[in-house]
């Protein structure tokens, strides 16, 4: 089956599970998708398949693009992921793909989105420093990073030192979110927790990579 | 109506009795003990109502032994069995805060007569 879907995320709010325990979970518009290309081990070395998701006005696509999705029978799609394909599943060539397909309640899954863009940002924000005491004649240094380095040894600043600068708006991957309801009706899919990016963002659902990341671990921001 | 709102609306639990802060309250928490149940009865004055939709909690206060007791319930919770209405207060603030800081006559809470209470009951 193939291993993953496309969504928008839609907000977060709380359902109660039947024991009465309250969950915050992240509502995903996941799907439909369409197959728009079928790798085969055969022909590809490799089994997967291309998902679109989300309309897309024709005249905003190439015209390669276009040829690329026309055997698909919809319009041009706004993303085009691919997923591998696990075990035998013969997906053809606009075949739809629901949410139901991929994923049901109590599956963990990884999640792929663009983050928030925060804009320039100081190294409180950006890479949890501590900053200063707020008390004890600090003078004007409150949110500051410190030293950056030493003196005429090593006469320079070390690459990858953590400054402040743009935030956000990069490509953050969280893992081991809990699946705890699919609507199939609506295409809706409720994750355990938050999602990165914001409201309206595309967001890639994989099954879980499995090894030991933990939640947020594995974007850098 | 948009998702989210649609979602919260299905879970919204209906038959609330209308109460505010002020009014003593009965309330019929469920008790799960392994794979027995049973009803468990909170009773005192509601504090404070909090949160909108699904997302609503409502603090009780009460003196049990000579020491305030506290517990906020999410209003639409399965484990609120009932929520009964024992009398109605009249106060002047949304947010109780004021009663920690009081004891015996002075934490007590004049009976509202008004045409809300009539209403209803």
């Amino acid at each position: 089956m193939v291993s993953g879907i496309i969504g928008k995320k839609i907000g977060m709010t709380q359902v109660f599970t039947g024991e009465g325990s309250l969950v915050p979970v992240t509502v995903v518009q996941a799907g439909p998708c369409t197959v728009v290309q079928a790798k085969m081990p055969a022909r590809d070395r490799y089994a997967a398949v291309q998902l679109g998701f989300g309309a897309q006005k024709a005249q905003r696509v190439s015209k390669a693009l276009r040829g690329h999705v026309a055997k698909t029978a919809k319009g041009p799609f706004r993303v085009l992921r691919e997923f591998p394909v696990g075990g035998d599943a013969a997906l053809e060539v606009g075949q739809d793909v629901r949410v139901a397909d991929v994923f049901q309640a109590g599956d963990v899954v990884d999640v792929t989105g663009v983050s928030k863009g925060k804009g320039t940002a100081g190294v409180m924000k950006r890479h949890h420093f501590s900053g200063f005491p707020a008390t004890h004649g600090t003078h004007e240094y409150f949110r500051h990073g410190g030293s950056i380095g030493n003196r005429s040894f090593p006469g320079r600043v070390f690459k990858g030192k953590r400054m402040a600068g743009r935030t956000g708006n990069a490509r953050v991957t969280v893992a081991n979110l809990e699946v705890v309801e699919v609507r199939a009706d609506e295409d809706l899919i409720f994750l355990r927790g938050a999602v990165p990016g914001a409201r309206g963002g595309t967001v890639v659902i994989r099954k879980h990579a499995g090894g030991k990341r933990k939640a947020g671990a594995a974007g850098a921001e | 109506m948009n998702i989210i709102e649609s979602i919260e609306q299905q879970q919204l639990k209906e038959g609330q009795p209308a109460f505010r802060p002020g009014d003593a309250l009965r309330i019929h928490v469920r008790i799960v003990e392994g794979d027995k149940e049973r009803i468990q009865l909170f009773e005192g004055v509601c504090i404070r109502r909090s949160g909108g939709s699904v997302r609503e909690t409502f603090t009780v206060r009460k003196t049990s032994y000579g020491v305030g007791v506290e517990r906020t319930f999410p209003l639409h919770s399965p484990r609120v069995d009932k929520i009964e209405v024992v009398s109605y207060g009249k106060v002047r603030r949304a947010k109780l805060y004021y009663l920690r800081e009081l004891s015996g006559k002075a934490a007590r809470i004049e009976e509202d007569t008004s045409s809300r209470t009539t209403k209803n009951g």
